[in-house]
C-alpha cells in the first residue's frame, strides 16, 4: 500500500544503486560465507563428509552439546517463567533494576562469561581449594560448561515472555482465580496457553545459542578431546589441525541448526502476525 | 482518592494472584547464583590488584595495542553496519520485491550462526587462496590474518543490530509527513535529509552503539581470522584468555573489569538514547 504512494517511491536510479549496494553487501557478508561453509564441507564428496561426522570424537562432541543444551535450556525456561511472572504480573520496588540485571549477560563479552566461573571454581579460584579437597570438578568438566552456557543464555526466555505477559495484563488470571482455580491451575490453563508461542520462540533462541556458544565454553572447558569438547570447540580443534573437511562438516551441522532456527523463527513471527490480523 | 483506590486494587491483586514470593524468590536466587555472585568474584579479584595495579595493567604496551585494535576495528565495523544496515532496513520496509521475506529472515543469520562457524567460513573466504582473498591479493591487499580481517568478522556479527533497530521505527513512520514535505516543494533528497533522517536518528545511534558494543566483546569469529599477533592483531578478549592460560588470574580479571566498564558506559548511552527516542515519539 505504502509503496504505491507516488511521492514515496524512490526514483529508479536510486533503487538501482542502493539495490546493487545491498546485494553486494548481503552477498559478501551473508551469502558467500554460508556458501563457503557448505562448499568446504562437501569439497571431497558426500562420503568424506559422512566419514568426518561418523567419528568417535565428533559423536562425543555432538553428545556433549546435546547434553549441555538439555540441562541449560530447561533451567532457563523455569527461570524465565518465574521471572516474567513476578515482573509482569506484580508491582514492586526495584523492578527496573531487576530487569536490567537479567539482561546483563547480553552485554558481557563471552570470554568474561567464562572467566567469572574460572575465578569462582578454578584451582586458584574462591572455591577452588575446597572443591579440590572434596574431589569435585567444575571447571574443565561438564558442570562448568553448563554454568557458562546458562550464563550466556540467561536472558533469552525471560526477555521474550515479559513483554507478552505485560501486554496481557492480569484480568484473565484474576477471573480464573475468582472462579475457583488454584494458582497452579491458573498458570497452567490460562497463562501458559497465552504465552506458548512466545515461550517457544524464546526456547528456540536459547537453544541455538546454548548449542553454538564458543567463547565462554572455550574458557571453562579445558578442551579435553572426546570429553569436554562441545561441537563448536571440536570445530576449532579440527580447523587448527588443518583437517578442513572434518571441521566444515561438523560446522555444517551447526549451520543447519542455525538455519532451522531462523526458519522456525520466521514461521512463528508469521503466525503471530496473522493471529493479530484475524 | 485515586491513590487510595489504586492501593486497594493493588492489594487485592496481590491477594488474588498467587506466587509472587515464590517466583521472585526463584528469580533472585537464580540471578544471584548465575550472575551476581560470579560477577562479584570477578570484581573483587580485580580489586585485589588495587587501583595502581589496574592503571599499570591498562597502560601496558601490549594491552594498549590490543585496546586500540579492538576499538578501531569495532568502530569501523559498526560504521559500515550503520550505512549498509540503514539501506537494508529501508529496502525491507519500503520496497516490494520477490524474496523480501527471505532476505528479512536471512538478516538474523549472524545471531543464529555460532561464532566459531562464522569464523572459519570467513577465514577460508578471505585467506590468500580463498575466493575473495585471491581477488584482494591481486590488488596487494591482505585481509585475513591482518586488521581488515578483524573488521570483516565484526561487520558480520554486528550486521543485524542496525537493521533490527531501524526497521521498526521506519515501519512506524507516518508517510503523511513525507507527502507533506513533498507537497510543500521539498525534493526527495531534501525530504530524506530533513524529515526522515532526523526521525531515524535515535534508532540509528542505538543500532550503531549495539553493534559497536557487541563487536568490542566478540571473540569466536575474530580469533580465526585475526592472526593473533601480539601488538598487531590481538584483540582484548583474546588477551584475557592468554592471561588466563598463563594463570595470571588477577591480570585477566583486571582487563575484564576494564572491558566491563566500557560496556556499562555503552549500556548507559544506549539507555539514554532509547529514552530520548521514546520522548520524541512518545505521547
Amino acid at each position: 500500500m505504502r509503496a504505491e504512494r507516488p511521492s514515496l517511491i524512490d526514483p529508479w536510479p536510486v533503487r538501482i544503486v542502493v539495490g546493487a549496494l545491498i546485494v553486494g553487501f548481503v552477498g559478501l557478508f551473508l551469502a558467500l560465507p554460508l556458501y563457503t561453509l557448505f562448499a568446504q564441507a562437501f569439497a571431497k564428496g558426500v562420503d568424506a563428509y559422512l566419514r568426518a561426522i561418523d567419528e568417535p570424537a565428533a559423536w562425543a562432541a555432538i553428545k556433549l552439546t546435546l547434553t549441555v543444551a538439555a540441562i541449560a535450556v530447561p533451567l532457563n525456561v523455569v527461570f524465565g517463567l518465574a521471572a516474567s511472572w513476578c515482573i509482569a504480573k506484580f508491582e514492586f520496588r526495584g523492578k527496573q533494576l531487576l530487569t536490567t540485571l537479567i539482561d546483563l549477560p547480553f552485554s558481557v563479552s563471552p570470554v568474561i562469561s567464562g572467566l567469572i566461573f574460572v575465578l569462582l571454581f578454578g584451582l586458584q579460584g574462591w572455591l577452588g581449594p575446597w572443591l579440590r579437597s572434596h574431589d569435585v570438578q567444575i571447571i574443565f568438566a561438564l558442570p562448568g560448561i553448563v554454568l557458562a552456557t546458562v550464563f550466556v543464555t540467561f536472558p533469552f526466555v525471560a526477555r521474550e515472555l515479559i513483554p507478552i505477559m505485560e501486554a496481557q495484563g492480569t484480568q484473565e488470571e484474576e477471573a480464573a482465580r475468582l472462579l475457583g482455580a488454584s494458582g497452579w491451575q491458573t498458570f497452567r490453563r490460562v497463562t501458559l496457553p497465552n504465552v506458548k508461542w512466545g515461550l517457544l520462540y524464546g526456547v528456540l533462541l536459547c537453544n541455538a545459542r546454548a548449542m553454538g556458544e564458543f567463547g565462554a565454553v572455550s574458557v571453562v572447558s579445558g578442551h579435553v578431546r572426546g570429553r569436554t569438547n562441545t561441537m563448536p570447540l571440536h570445530v576449532e580443534i579440527l580447523y587448527n589441525e588443518y583437517n578442513l573437511t572434518a571441521a566444515f562438516a561438523v560446522a555444517s551441522l551447526l549451520a543447519l541448526l542455525a538455519l532451522a532456527t531462523l526458519a522456525a523463527k520466521a514461521a512463528l513471527e508469521w503466525r503471530g502476525r496473522t493471529e493479530i490480523a484475524s | 482518592m485515586t491513590l487510595a483506590l489504586d492501593s486497594v486494587r493493588r492489594g487485592q491483586r496481590a491477594k488474588v494472584l498467587p506466587g509472587f514470593r515464590l517466583t521472585l524468590g526463584i528469580t533472585l536466587a537464580w540471578l544471584s547464583a548465575i550472575v551476581l555472585v560470579p560477577m562479584f568474584a570477578l570484581v573483587s579479584r580485580a580489586a585485589g590488584v588495587g587501583f595502581d595495579g589496574m592503571i599499570a595493567s591498562a597502560t601496558d604496551a601490549r594491552v594498549l595495542a590490543s585496546f586500540r585494535i579492538t576499538f578501531g576495528a569495532s568502530l569501523i565495523a559498526a560504521t559500515i553496519n550503520l550505512v549498509f544496515g540503514t539501506m537494508l532496513a529501508w529496502a525491507l520496509v519500503r520496497w516490494r520485491f520477490p524474496g523480501r521475506r527471505l532476505l528479512d529472515g536471512f538478516v538474523d543469520l549472524p545471531f543464529a550462526l555460532p561464532t566459531a562457524v562464522a569464523g572459519i567460513a570467513l577465514t577460508t573466504l578471505w585467506a590468500k587462496r580463498g575466493m575473495l582473498g585471491q581477488i584482494a591479493d591481486g590488488y596487494g591487499l591482505q585481509i585475513a590474518f591482518a586488521p581488515p580481517g578483524i573488521a570483516i568478522a565484526l561487520v558480520f556479527i554486528g550486521l543485524p543490530f542496525v537493521v533490527r533497530t531501524v526497521q521498526p521505527v521506519l515501519e512506524e513512520l507516518e508517510p503523511e509527513i513525507e507527502e507533506a514535505a513533498a507537497t510543500l516543494g521539498a525534493s526527495r533528497l531534501q525530504t530524506i535529509a530533513r524529515v526522515v533522517l532526523p526521525e531515524l536518528l535515535p534508532a540509528l545511534l542505538t543500532g550503531f552503539a549495539l553493534a559497536f558494543a557487541r563487536a568490542v566483546g566478540e571473540y569466536g569469529s575474530v580469533i580465526f581470522i585475526a592472526g593473533n599477533r601480539p601488538g598487531q592483531t590481538e584483540i582484548v578478549p583474546l588477551l584475557i584468555v592468554t592471561k588466563l592460560e598463563q594463570y595470571d588470574y588477577a591480570g585477566a580479571a583486571a582487563l575484564a573489569v576494564l572491558m566491563l566498564l566500557v560496556s556499562f558506559v555503552m549500556l548507559l548511552a544506549i539507555n539514554l538514547l532509547q529514552r530520548w527516542a521514546k520522548k520524541r515519539h512518545g505521547n
